[in-house]
């Protein structure tokens, strides 16, 4: 376990001011994003995410996490105070094994073969992992062109970090649906979902 | 983040959470109330929840569920970055405050003197005062059990034998 035994709290920020009714609005928010893909959200809180790691990114795991849920960090994150922050606020359990997780955070530098991750099964595919992506920037401004469930007609997004490239691994991961994972982008207060049923094109 | 080496009387923090963990609320208040107001951000507000209690009760020491009890636990942090933590019995969300903001006293060189004697003294005279109470109360029901030896040539194995 990547679980720090004792934790300077002085280190440790400051989570939801309201934990049921700010956990509630980003869940609200993380909602309308997998509703409509490809559209920005902003995820307005006032919490004191740990260095590292943005304020978007940290108030969507804080509303999503809790103690059975399975987190696996990328090494960005593991260097830092992240796992500490989301273990004490969520209580969360920090796994070494990315295949053995619910929820994957990662930068696109460190993003693993998403295919290997968690994808469900049959009976169960929301059981599958949920990769929180944190990047320096996203916006509408053309990039990729997203189809699908939940946009009407076309919709562009382009993901700072994340080229063409990525394209063939997310479709690796969408071919055996209805198993596969769903992605979420975080660039410093925005939010853009990618759930399993959107289709990428460059 | 300890300070264990300053003053050995109540030692290591662990020592001194517990003793503000069974601090009664008015103790806590009346010495609280000689630090001025400290500003304060919760780390987590104070929140009331049940934990199962373990002990080796049986007679073959394993562990064993005695049975759950509430627990009201808190962290903050104060203006100069000190966090203070507090886990209690019960449900008063204001001792739990009271609790962490002690202990969070107690890590600056500022307060700590002032909370010790204050606090912690009184707090911990009191505890060792009950449980001597409490030991003398269970002392005078005490019952001392002993068993008579059976002499040679039981009747009842003689019986079976027969």
């Amino acid at each position: 376990m990547t679980a720090p035994s004792l934790v300077d709290l002085s280190s440790i920020g400051r989570g939801f001011e309201d934990l049921a009714l700010d956990s509630q609005a980003v869940f609200r928010q993380v909602l309308s994003a997998f509703s409509k893909p490809g559209e920005i959200q902003l995820a307005a809180t006032d919490i004191e995410s740990p260095e590292g790691l943005h304020p978007a990114a940290a108030a969507v795991l804080l509303a999503l996490l809790d103690q059975d849920t399975r987190l696996w960090l990328s090494p960005a994150f593991t260097r830092g105070v992240a796992g500490a922050y989301l273990r004490f606020h969520t209580g969360c359990i920090l796994t070494d094994n990315p295949q053995a997780a619910d929820f994957v955070l990662a930068r696109p530098d460190d993003l693993p073969r998403l295919s290997e991750l968690s994808l469900g099964s049959e009976e169960y595919p929301e059981r599958s992992a949920t990769v929180v992506v944190q990047v320096d920037d996203l916006n509408n401004k053309d990039g990729w062109r997203l189809s699908g469930p939940g946009i009407d007609g076309q919709a562009n997004l382009n993901v700072a970090g994340l080229d063409d490239s990525f394209l063939p691994v997310w479709r690796e991961s969408q071919l055996h649906f209805p198993r596969g994972v769903d992605l979420i982008f975080t660039g410093a207060d925005r939010l853009v979902a990618m759930p399993r049923t959107t289709r990428a094109e460059a | 983040m300890f300070h264990s080496v300053d003053n050995a009387r109540f030692g290591d923090r662990q020592t001194w959470i517990k003793i503000l963990a069974r601090a009664p609320e008015h103790m806590l208040e009346s010495a609280l109330a000689l630090v001025p107001a400290q500003s304060r951000t919760w780390l987590r507000r104070p929140e009331t929840g049940l934990f199962m209690v373990q002990g080796r009760v049986g007679g073959t020491g394993n562990r064993f569920n005695v049975g759950e009890m509430t627990v009201t636990r808190c962290a903050l942090r104060l203006a100069c970055g000190t966090a203070g933590v507090a886990y209690i019995q019960g449900r008063s969300h204001h001792r739990a405050e009271m609790a962490a903001l002690a202990d969070a006293l107690l890590q600056t060189d500022q307060y700590r003197p002032l909370i010790e004697t204050a606090l912690l003294e009184p707090v911990s005279g009191y505890l060792n005062e009950k449980t001597r109470d409490q030991a003398r109360k269970a002392q005078s029901t005490r019952v001392d059990f002993f068993t008579v030896a059976r002499e040679a040539g039981d009747p009842d194995a003689e019986e079976e034998g027969a």
